[in-house]
Protein backbone atom coordinates (compact mmCIF):
# COMPACT_ATOMS: atom_id res chain seq x y z
CA UNK A 1 0.00 0.00 0.00
CA UNK A 2 1.52 3.58 -0.67
CA UNK A 3 1.87 5.84 2.07
CA UNK A 4 -0.84 8.25 2.26
CA UNK A 5 -1.86 11.30 4.98
CA UNK A 6 -4.53 11.24 7.03
CA UNK A 7 -7.21 13.69 8.19
CA UNK A 8 -9.92 12.82 11.00
CA UNK A 9 -12.48 15.73 11.04
CA UNK A 10 -15.64 15.43 13.45
CA UNK A 11 -18.26 16.95 11.36
CA UNK A 12 -19.65 15.74 7.94
CA UNK A 13 -19.39 20.04 6.94
CA UNK A 14 -15.62 19.36 7.66
CA UNK A 15 -14.94 16.13 6.15
CA UNK A 16 -16.55 17.45 2.99
CA UNK A 17 -14.29 20.54 3.06
CA UNK A 18 -10.82 17.78 2.97
CA UNK A 19 -12.42 16.67 -0.48
CA UNK A 20 -11.22 17.91 -4.02
CA UNK A 21 -13.37 18.42 -7.12
CA UNK A 22 -11.83 15.54 -8.35
CA UNK A 23 -11.28 11.31 -8.02
CA UNK A 24 -8.77 9.56 -6.83
CA UNK A 25 -6.04 11.69 -4.94
CA UNK A 26 -7.85 12.36 -1.57
CA UNK A 27 -10.41 8.82 -0.74
CA UNK A 28 -13.15 8.98 2.16
CA UNK A 29 -12.84 6.32 4.65
CA UNK A 30 -15.95 4.84 6.68
CA UNK A 31 -15.52 1.04 7.43
CA UNK A 32 -12.31 0.70 5.68
CA UNK A 33 -13.20 -3.18 3.78
CA UNK A 34 -13.21 -1.64 0.43
CA UNK A 35 -10.61 0.78 0.26
CA UNK A 36 -7.95 -0.49 2.27
CA UNK A 37 -8.56 -3.75 0.22
CA UNK A 38 -8.04 -1.61 -3.23
CA UNK A 39 -5.32 0.27 -1.96
CA UNK A 40 -3.65 -2.72 -1.38
CA UNK A 41 -4.07 -3.92 -4.79
CA UNK A 42 -3.07 -0.82 -5.91
CA UNK A 43 -5.94 0.03 -7.58
CA UNK A 44 -6.68 3.33 -5.29
CA UNK A 45 -3.42 5.12 -4.65
CA UNK A 46 -4.81 7.82 -3.07
CA UNK A 47 -2.41 10.69 -1.59
CA UNK A 48 -5.06 11.58 0.83
CA UNK A 49 -7.32 9.95 3.44
CA UNK A 50 -10.63 11.22 5.07
CA UNK A 51 -11.45 9.08 8.11
CA UNK A 52 -14.86 9.38 8.73
CA UNK A 53 -14.36 7.16 12.46
CA UNK A 54 -13.98 10.34 14.16
CA UNK A 55 -17.52 11.69 13.02
CA UNK A 56 -20.05 10.48 15.73
CA UNK A 57 -23.40 12.55 13.79
CA UNK A 58 -23.41 9.35 11.01
CA UNK A 59 -23.98 6.68 13.18
CA UNK A 60 -27.64 6.52 14.26
CA UNK A 61 -30.59 4.90 13.32
CA UNK A 62 -33.91 6.53 14.03
CA UNK A 63 -37.20 4.87 13.84
CA UNK A 64 -39.84 8.13 13.35
CA UNK A 65 -43.55 8.46 13.00
CA UNK A 66 -43.24 9.81 9.16
CA UNK A 67 -39.59 7.70 8.13
CA UNK A 68 -37.15 5.93 9.43
CA UNK A 69 -33.23 7.64 9.74
CA UNK A 70 -30.48 5.64 8.92
CA UNK A 71 -26.83 7.46 9.35
CA UNK A 72 -24.43 6.60 6.82
CA UNK A 73 -21.94 5.16 9.41
CA UNK A 74 -24.30 3.01 10.69
CA UNK A 75 -23.04 -0.42 10.69
CA UNK A 76 -24.17 -3.03 8.43
CA UNK A 77 -25.01 -5.39 11.52
CA UNK A 78 -26.45 -2.56 13.47
CA UNK A 79 -29.16 -2.48 10.58
CA UNK A 80 -29.22 -6.26 10.07
CA UNK A 81 -29.86 -6.89 14.11
CA UNK A 82 -32.43 -3.59 14.22
CA UNK A 83 -35.52 -4.89 15.91
CA UNK A 84 -37.84 -2.75 14.63
CA UNK A 85 -36.02 -2.25 10.92
CA UNK A 86 -36.35 -6.19 10.74
CA UNK A 87 -39.92 -5.84 11.18
CA UNK A 88 -41.14 -3.11 8.62
CA UNK A 89 -38.32 -3.67 6.53
CA UNK A 90 -37.06 -7.01 6.41
CA UNK A 91 -35.49 -6.52 2.50
CA UNK A 92 -32.78 -4.43 3.78
CA UNK A 93 -32.24 -6.19 6.97
CA UNK A 94 -32.51 -9.64 5.60
CA UNK A 95 -30.17 -7.82 2.96
CA UNK A 96 -27.68 -6.48 5.07
CA UNK A 97 -27.39 -9.72 7.37
CA UNK A 98 -26.09 -11.46 3.83
CA UNK A 99 -23.33 -9.49 3.42
CA UNK A 100 -19.92 -11.02 4.19
CA UNK A 101 -19.19 -12.45 7.41
CA UNK A 102 -19.94 -10.58 10.88
CA UNK A 103 -16.14 -9.52 10.72
CA UNK A 104 -16.76 -7.55 7.87
CA UNK A 105 -21.18 -6.34 8.67
CA UNK A 106 -19.06 -5.04 11.77
CA UNK A 107 -16.71 -2.55 10.13
CA UNK A 108 -18.68 -2.00 6.78
CA UNK A 109 -21.48 0.79 6.32
CA UNK A 110 -24.23 1.98 4.92
CA UNK A 111 -22.91 4.67 3.09
CA UNK A 112 -19.34 2.64 2.40
CA UNK A 113 -22.18 0.24 0.94
CA UNK A 114 -23.64 2.30 -1.17
CA UNK A 115 -20.37 4.04 -2.57
CA UNK A 116 -18.37 1.36 -2.80
CA UNK A 117 -16.42 0.00 -6.20
CA UNK A 118 -17.93 -2.56 -8.29
CA UNK A 119 -16.08 -6.38 -8.13
CA UNK A 120 -15.46 -6.77 -11.64
CA UNK A 121 -11.81 -8.80 -11.69
CA UNK A 122 -10.05 -6.32 -14.07
CA UNK A 123 -11.00 -3.51 -12.51
CA UNK A 124 -9.52 -5.26 -9.14
CA UNK A 125 -6.34 -6.63 -11.11
CA UNK A 126 -3.47 -4.17 -10.50
CA UNK A 127 -2.13 -4.71 -14.20
CA UNK A 128 -5.23 -4.38 -15.80
CA UNK A 129 -5.48 -0.90 -17.54
CA UNK A 130 -9.62 -1.33 -18.31
CA UNK A 131 -11.76 1.35 -18.93
CA UNK A 132 -12.63 2.52 -15.63
CA UNK A 133 -8.74 3.01 -14.77
CA UNK A 134 -7.45 4.81 -17.73
CA UNK A 135 -7.32 2.04 -20.14
CA UNK A 136 -9.31 2.27 -23.70
CA UNK A 137 -11.77 -0.91 -23.53
CA UNK A 138 -13.62 -3.31 -21.30
CA UNK A 139 -11.88 -6.57 -20.95
CA UNK A 140 -14.96 -8.27 -19.56
CA UNK A 141 -17.31 -7.82 -22.74
CA UNK A 142 -15.24 -10.67 -24.52
CA UNK A 143 -13.35 -12.10 -21.89
CA UNK A 144 -14.43 -13.40 -18.69
CA UNK A 145 -17.69 -12.72 -17.61
CA UNK A 146 -19.32 -14.91 -15.58
CA UNK A 147 -20.42 -12.51 -12.84
CA UNK A 148 -21.14 -9.82 -15.04
CA UNK A 149 -24.32 -7.65 -16.17
CA UNK A 150 -27.10 -9.28 -18.70
CA UNK A 151 -28.88 -5.92 -18.58
CA UNK A 152 -25.45 -4.03 -19.59
CA UNK A 153 -28.19 -1.53 -21.45
CA UNK A 154 -25.35 -0.79 -24.81
CA UNK A 155 -22.75 0.79 -21.70
CA UNK A 156 -19.38 0.14 -22.60
CA UNK A 157 -18.35 -1.26 -18.93
CA UNK A 158 -20.17 -4.31 -18.38
CA UNK A 159 -19.82 -4.59 -14.26
CA UNK A 160 -22.59 -5.39 -11.76
CA UNK A 161 -23.31 -2.61 -9.12
CA UNK A 162 -21.95 -4.79 -5.88
CA UNK A 163 -24.36 -3.09 -3.26
CA UNK A 164 -27.80 -5.62 -2.46
CA UNK A 165 -28.84 -2.80 0.37
CA UNK A 166 -29.48 -0.52 -2.83
CA UNK A 167 -32.26 -2.75 -4.75
CA UNK A 168 -33.92 -3.33 -1.57
CA UNK A 169 -33.77 0.49 -0.51
CA UNK A 170 -34.85 1.78 -3.94
CA UNK A 171 -37.60 -1.20 -3.65
CA UNK A 172 -38.60 0.77 -0.36
CA UNK A 173 -38.41 4.36 -1.85
CA UNK A 174 -36.07 5.33 0.32
CA UNK A 175 -33.55 8.48 -0.65
CA UNK A 176 -30.24 9.55 0.09
CA UNK A 177 -29.15 13.25 1.98
CA UNK A 178 -25.83 14.43 0.39
CA UNK A 179 -23.15 16.43 2.11
CA UNK A 180 -21.94 19.07 -0.60
CA UNK A 181 -19.54 21.71 -0.02
CA UNK A 182 -22.58 24.28 -0.50
CA UNK A 183 -24.65 22.07 1.88
CA UNK A 184 -27.49 19.13 1.56
CA UNK A 185 -29.32 18.00 -1.17
CA UNK A 186 -31.72 14.74 -1.54
CA UNK A 187 -31.36 12.26 -4.14
CA UNK A 188 -33.39 9.08 -4.36
CA UNK A 189 -31.76 6.08 -4.77
CA UNK A 190 -33.56 5.41 -8.21
CA UNK A 191 -31.85 8.15 -9.53
CA UNK A 192 -28.41 7.81 -7.26
CA UNK A 193 -27.04 5.29 -9.48
CA UNK A 194 -25.11 5.51 -12.54
CA UNK A 195 -23.12 2.91 -15.38
CA UNK A 196 -19.09 4.64 -15.04
CA UNK A 197 -17.67 4.74 -18.33
CA UNK A 198 -14.19 6.48 -17.71
CA UNK A 199 -11.64 6.65 -14.34
CA UNK A 200 -13.36 10.02 -13.61
CA UNK A 201 -16.88 8.34 -12.83
CA UNK A 202 -17.84 6.17 -9.65
CA UNK A 203 -20.79 3.77 -9.58
CA UNK A 204 -23.19 6.78 -8.42
CA UNK A 205 -23.60 10.30 -9.49
CA UNK A 206 -21.87 11.75 -6.38
CA UNK A 207 -18.93 14.69 -7.09
CA UNK A 208 -15.96 13.82 -5.70
CA UNK A 209 -16.29 16.21 -2.74
CA UNK A 210 -19.86 14.97 -1.61
CA UNK A 211 -20.52 12.19 0.74
CA UNK A 212 -23.97 10.69 2.08
CA UNK A 213 -24.53 11.73 5.25
CA UNK A 214 -27.63 9.58 5.59
CA UNK A 215 -30.52 7.49 4.02
CA UNK A 216 -34.45 7.76 4.35
CA UNK A 217 -36.84 5.82 4.03
CA UNK A 218 -40.91 6.04 4.20
CA UNK A 219 -42.75 4.48 6.81
CA UNK A 220 -45.22 1.96 5.39
CA UNK A 221 -47.23 -0.72 5.55
CA UNK A 222 -45.42 -2.10 2.04
CA UNK A 223 -45.24 -5.82 2.00
CA UNK A 224 -41.30 -6.46 1.48
CA UNK A 225 -38.35 -8.88 0.85
CA UNK A 226 -35.17 -9.69 -0.69
CA UNK A 227 -34.16 -13.03 -2.15
CA UNK A 228 -30.86 -13.50 -3.36
CA UNK A 229 -29.75 -16.43 -6.01
CA UNK A 230 -25.64 -17.65 -4.45
CA UNK A 231 -23.96 -20.43 -4.41
CA UNK A 232 -22.67 -20.39 -1.10
CA UNK A 233 -25.46 -19.58 1.89
CA UNK A 234 -22.71 -17.25 3.41
CA UNK A 235 -19.61 -15.07 2.60
CA UNK A 236 -20.54 -14.90 -0.82
CA UNK A 237 -21.44 -12.63 -3.40
CA UNK A 238 -25.27 -13.42 -5.24
CA UNK A 239 -25.18 -14.53 -8.32
CA UNK A 240 -28.49 -12.61 -8.59
CA UNK A 241 -30.51 -10.50 -6.18
CA UNK A 242 -34.41 -9.42 -6.68
CA UNK A 243 -35.89 -7.15 -4.13
CA UNK A 244 -39.69 -6.42 -4.05
CA UNK A 245 -42.09 -4.06 -2.43
CA UNK A 246 -46.00 -3.74 -2.79
CA UNK A 247 -49.03 -2.81 -1.14
CA UNK A 248 -51.97 -5.21 -0.37
CA UNK A 249 -55.18 -4.79 -1.36
CA UNK A 250 -58.14 -6.16 -2.25
CA UNK A 251 -57.62 -6.80 -5.68
CA UNK A 252 -54.34 -8.25 -5.46
CA UNK A 253 -51.02 -6.29 -5.53
CA UNK A 254 -51.13 -3.05 -5.46
CA UNK A 255 -48.21 -0.30 -6.96
CA UNK A 256 -45.31 -2.74 -6.85
CA UNK A 257 -41.53 -2.19 -7.07
CA UNK A 258 -39.12 -5.06 -8.18
CA UNK A 259 -35.33 -4.17 -8.56
CA UNK A 260 -32.65 -6.63 -9.36
CA UNK A 261 -29.33 -6.26 -8.13
CA UNK A 262 -25.99 -7.76 -10.11
CA UNK A 263 -27.37 -8.44 -13.46
CA UNK A 264 -27.06 -4.36 -14.52
CA UNK A 265 -24.18 -1.75 -14.12
CA UNK A 266 -26.87 -0.04 -11.75
CA UNK A 267 -29.63 -1.79 -9.77
CA UNK A 268 -32.18 -2.94 -12.24
CA UNK A 269 -35.59 -1.77 -11.81
CA UNK A 270 -37.78 -4.19 -13.97
CA UNK A 271 -40.56 -2.63 -14.55
CA UNK A 272 -42.82 -5.10 -16.91
CA UNK A 273 -42.37 -7.87 -13.56
CA UNK A 274 -43.86 -5.03 -11.87
CA UNK A 275 -46.98 -4.77 -14.64
CA UNK A 276 -47.17 -8.17 -14.78
CA UNK A 277 -48.12 -8.68 -10.68
CA UNK A 278 -50.37 -5.37 -10.23
CA UNK A 279 -53.72 -6.48 -9.33
CA UNK A 280 -52.77 -10.00 -9.17
CA UNK A 281 -52.87 -12.65 -6.12
CA UNK A 282 -49.58 -13.32 -5.45
CA UNK A 283 -49.19 -17.42 -6.18
CA UNK A 284 -46.67 -19.83 -7.73
CA UNK A 285 -48.28 -19.38 -10.98
CA UNK A 286 -48.36 -15.31 -10.80
CA UNK A 287 -45.26 -15.08 -9.21
CA UNK A 288 -43.50 -16.60 -11.62
CA UNK A 289 -45.21 -14.94 -14.27
CA UNK A 290 -43.20 -12.14 -13.15
CA UNK A 291 -40.30 -13.11 -13.06
CA UNK A 292 -39.86 -14.87 -16.79
CA UNK A 293 -41.62 -10.60 -17.60
CA UNK A 294 -38.47 -9.82 -15.58
CA UNK A 295 -35.87 -11.56 -17.31
CA UNK A 296 -37.42 -10.87 -20.77
CA UNK A 297 -34.98 -7.93 -22.01
CA UNK A 298 -31.87 -9.65 -20.78
CA UNK A 299 -29.16 -9.64 -23.49
CA UNK A 300 -26.39 -12.26 -21.39
CA UNK A 301 -22.55 -12.49 -22.93
CA UNK A 302 -20.82 -15.17 -23.63
CA UNK A 303 -20.69 -16.90 -20.02
CA UNK A 304 -23.20 -15.86 -17.92
CA UNK A 305 -26.76 -17.02 -19.88
CA UNK A 306 -27.55 -18.65 -16.82
CA UNK A 307 -28.68 -15.55 -14.99
CA UNK A 308 -31.44 -14.82 -16.89
CA UNK A 309 -33.32 -17.79 -15.34
CA UNK A 310 -31.85 -16.70 -11.98
CA UNK A 311 -33.70 -13.78 -12.29
CA UNK A 312 -37.29 -15.77 -13.13
CA UNK A 313 -36.53 -17.78 -9.62
CA UNK A 314 -34.86 -14.53 -7.68
CA UNK A 315 -38.04 -12.17 -8.82
CA UNK A 316 -40.74 -15.46 -8.05
CA UNK A 317 -39.33 -16.31 -4.65
CA UNK A 318 -39.03 -12.51 -3.46
CA UNK A 319 -42.64 -11.89 -4.17
CA UNK A 320 -43.61 -15.40 -2.38
CA UNK A 321 -41.60 -14.53 0.64
CA UNK A 322 -43.23 -10.63 0.82
CA UNK A 323 -46.45 -12.11 0.69
CA UNK A 324 -46.00 -14.41 3.42
CA UNK A 325 -46.58 -17.75 2.03
CA UNK A 326 -44.98 -20.89 2.57
CA UNK A 327 -41.34 -20.81 0.85
CA UNK A 328 -42.27 -23.60 -1.41
CA UNK A 329 -38.38 -24.14 -2.00
CA UNK A 330 -37.01 -24.98 1.35
CA UNK A 331 -37.55 -28.65 2.67
CA UNK B 1 7.11 9.24 6.08
CA UNK B 2 6.69 10.39 9.67
CA UNK B 3 5.18 8.00 12.05
CA UNK B 4 1.64 8.48 14.15
CA UNK B 5 1.78 8.16 17.90
CA UNK B 6 -0.94 6.27 19.07
CA UNK B 7 -2.50 5.35 22.94
CA UNK B 8 -4.98 2.31 22.84
CA UNK B 9 -5.55 -0.54 25.51
CA UNK B 10 -4.54 -4.03 24.18
CA UNK B 11 -5.86 -6.87 26.35
CA UNK B 12 -6.66 -4.72 29.40
CA UNK B 13 -3.35 -2.94 29.32
CA UNK B 14 -2.82 0.88 27.71
CA UNK B 15 -0.42 0.58 25.12
CA UNK B 16 1.50 3.02 22.75
CA UNK B 17 2.74 2.50 19.80
CA UNK B 18 4.17 4.66 16.49
CA UNK B 19 3.15 3.07 12.92
CA UNK B 20 2.67 4.39 9.73
CA UNK B 21 -0.30 5.29 8.11
CA UNK B 22 -0.30 2.46 5.75
CA UNK B 23 0.42 0.05 8.26
CA UNK B 24 -2.93 -2.53 9.32
CA UNK B 25 -3.42 -3.10 12.63
CA UNK B 26 -2.31 -6.37 12.15
CA UNK B 27 0.95 -5.64 11.11
CA UNK B 28 1.24 -3.14 14.32
CA UNK B 29 0.36 -6.05 16.43
CA UNK B 30 2.86 -8.98 14.88
CA UNK B 31 5.99 -6.55 14.22
CA UNK B 32 5.22 -3.18 16.12
CA UNK B 33 3.86 -5.12 19.38
CA UNK B 34 5.32 -8.30 18.92
CA UNK B 35 2.11 -10.02 19.41
CA UNK B 36 1.97 -12.35 16.73
CA UNK B 37 -0.80 -14.70 17.75
CA UNK B 38 -3.00 -13.12 15.29
CA UNK B 39 -2.06 -14.54 11.54
CA UNK B 40 -1.58 -13.10 8.19
CA UNK B 41 -3.87 -15.54 5.85
CA UNK B 42 -5.43 -13.35 2.82
CA UNK B 43 -4.74 -9.87 4.14
CA UNK B 44 -7.93 -8.61 2.68
CA UNK B 45 -10.48 -9.78 4.84
CA UNK B 46 -11.74 -12.67 3.61
CA UNK B 47 -10.36 -15.55 5.47
CA UNK B 48 -10.49 -14.27 9.60
CA UNK B 49 -7.09 -15.26 10.55
CA UNK B 50 -6.44 -12.04 11.81
CA UNK B 51 -9.39 -11.33 13.83
CA UNK B 52 -8.90 -9.62 16.75
CA UNK B 53 -11.95 -7.86 18.79
CA UNK B 54 -12.33 -4.21 18.27
CA UNK B 55 -14.39 -1.77 21.32
CA UNK B 56 -15.94 -5.87 21.63
CA UNK B 57 -16.59 -5.87 18.48
CA UNK B 58 -15.12 -8.58 16.44
CA UNK B 59 -13.32 -7.17 12.83
CA UNK B 60 -10.60 -7.94 10.40
CA UNK B 61 -7.63 -6.40 11.84
CA UNK B 62 -5.79 -6.44 8.32
CA UNK B 63 -8.89 -4.02 7.33
CA UNK B 64 -8.24 -1.33 10.21
CA UNK B 65 -5.39 1.05 10.17
CA UNK B 66 -3.39 1.11 12.66
CA UNK B 67 -3.75 4.70 13.37
CA UNK B 68 -7.75 4.29 13.56
CA UNK B 69 -7.20 2.16 16.98
CA UNK B 70 -6.34 5.42 19.22
CA UNK B 71 -8.11 5.38 22.57
CA UNK B 72 -10.01 1.99 21.24
CA UNK B 73 -10.13 -1.23 23.57
CA UNK B 74 -8.50 -4.24 20.93
CA UNK B 75 -8.92 -7.87 22.64
CA UNK B 76 -6.30 -10.38 20.61
CA UNK B 77 -6.41 -14.10 21.43
CA UNK B 78 -3.41 -13.28 23.85
CA UNK B 79 -5.70 -12.34 26.29
CA UNK B 80 -8.59 -14.93 26.28
CA UNK B 81 -6.26 -17.17 28.37
CA UNK B 82 -5.96 -16.24 31.74
CA UNK B 83 -3.48 -17.27 34.19
CA UNK B 84 -5.56 -19.86 35.80
CA UNK B 85 -6.45 -21.36 32.64
CA UNK B 86 -6.99 -21.74 29.65
CA UNK B 87 -10.60 -20.13 27.90
CA UNK B 88 -13.58 -22.96 27.92
CA UNK B 89 -12.82 -22.70 23.86
CA UNK B 90 -9.35 -22.82 24.05
CA UNK B 91 -9.87 -26.35 26.12
CA UNK B 92 -13.02 -27.57 23.56
CA UNK B 93 -10.71 -27.13 20.44
CA UNK B 94 -7.98 -29.01 22.22
CA UNK B 95 -10.18 -31.89 23.53
CA UNK B 96 -11.99 -32.24 20.55
CA UNK B 97 -8.91 -31.83 18.29
CA UNK B 98 -10.43 -28.59 16.36
CA UNK B 99 -7.16 -27.78 14.99
CA UNK B 100 -4.61 -29.09 12.47
CA UNK B 101 -2.46 -26.94 11.13
CA UNK B 102 -3.50 -24.98 13.53
CA UNK B 103 -2.56 -21.44 11.49
CA UNK B 104 -6.49 -20.55 11.41
CA UNK B 105 -7.41 -21.51 14.99
CA UNK B 106 -6.53 -17.83 16.58
CA UNK B 107 -8.93 -16.37 14.24
CA UNK B 108 -11.45 -18.99 15.20
CA UNK B 109 -11.31 -18.88 18.58
CA UNK B 110 -11.63 -14.93 18.68
CA UNK B 111 -14.55 -14.92 16.73
CA UNK B 112 -16.36 -17.80 18.49
CA UNK B 113 -15.69 -15.81 21.70
CA UNK B 114 -17.62 -13.22 19.92
CA UNK B 115 -20.57 -15.24 19.44
CA UNK B 116 -20.40 -16.77 22.93
CA UNK B 117 -20.51 -13.29 24.09
CA UNK B 118 -23.35 -12.19 22.29
CA UNK B 119 -25.05 -15.53 22.41
CA UNK B 120 -24.43 -18.13 25.00
CA UNK B 121 -26.14 -20.65 23.84
CA UNK B 122 -25.89 -20.91 19.81
CA UNK B 123 -27.71 -23.30 17.46
CA UNK B 124 -25.34 -25.56 14.81
CA UNK B 125 -26.93 -23.05 12.44
CA UNK B 126 -25.76 -19.92 14.31
CA UNK B 127 -22.18 -20.86 14.94
CA UNK B 128 -21.85 -21.69 10.79
CA UNK B 129 -23.32 -18.55 9.95
CA UNK B 130 -21.22 -16.67 12.87
CA UNK B 131 -17.71 -18.09 11.62
CA UNK B 132 -18.76 -17.88 7.63
CA UNK B 133 -16.29 -15.56 7.83
CA UNK B 134 -13.67 -17.60 8.54
CA UNK B 135 -11.46 -20.15 6.53
CA UNK B 136 -10.09 -23.48 7.52
CA UNK B 137 -7.76 -24.85 4.74
CA UNK B 138 -6.84 -28.21 6.24
CA UNK B 139 -11.13 -27.64 6.25
CA UNK B 140 -11.30 -29.17 9.64
CA UNK B 141 -15.06 -27.61 10.10
CA UNK B 142 -16.92 -29.98 11.69
CA UNK B 143 -14.51 -30.51 14.32
CA UNK B 144 -14.58 -26.79 15.19
CA UNK B 145 -17.84 -26.00 15.30
CA UNK B 146 -18.16 -29.17 17.43
CA UNK B 147 -15.78 -27.76 19.76
CA UNK B 148 -18.28 -24.21 19.52
CA UNK B 149 -20.88 -26.07 20.66
CA UNK B 150 -19.24 -28.11 23.27
CA UNK B 151 -17.69 -24.99 24.67
CA UNK B 152 -20.95 -23.29 25.39
CA UNK B 153 -22.44 -26.06 27.12
CA UNK B 154 -19.90 -25.87 30.06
Amino acid sequence: MKNFTYFRPTTPEQAVALLENRWGNTELLAGGTDLHDLQKEYVAQPARVVSLSGVNALAGIRVEEKSVRIGAGAKLADIANHAELKRLFPSLTDAADQIGGPQIRNMGTLGGNLCQRNRCWYFRDEHTNCLLKTGQRCFALDGENKYHAIFSQGHRCVIVNPSTLAPALIALGASAVVQGPNGRRTIELGRFFRAPGANNEREHVLEANDMVVEVTIPRSNLANASYEVRHKQAYDWPLVQAAVSFERGDGGVRNPRVVLGHVAPTPHVAEAAARSITGQAVSEATAGAAGRAAAQDAKPLSQNGYKVKLVEVAVKRALIIAAGQKRYWEV
Amino acid sequence: MKKIHVTTTINGKETEFLCELRQSLLEVLRDVLMLTGAKEGCNNGNCGACNVLLDGRLVNSCLVMGAEVQACNVQTIEGIATPQGLHPLQQAFLEGAALQCGICTPGFIVAAKALLDQNPKPTEHQVRHFLAGNLCRCTGYDKIVRAVLQAATS
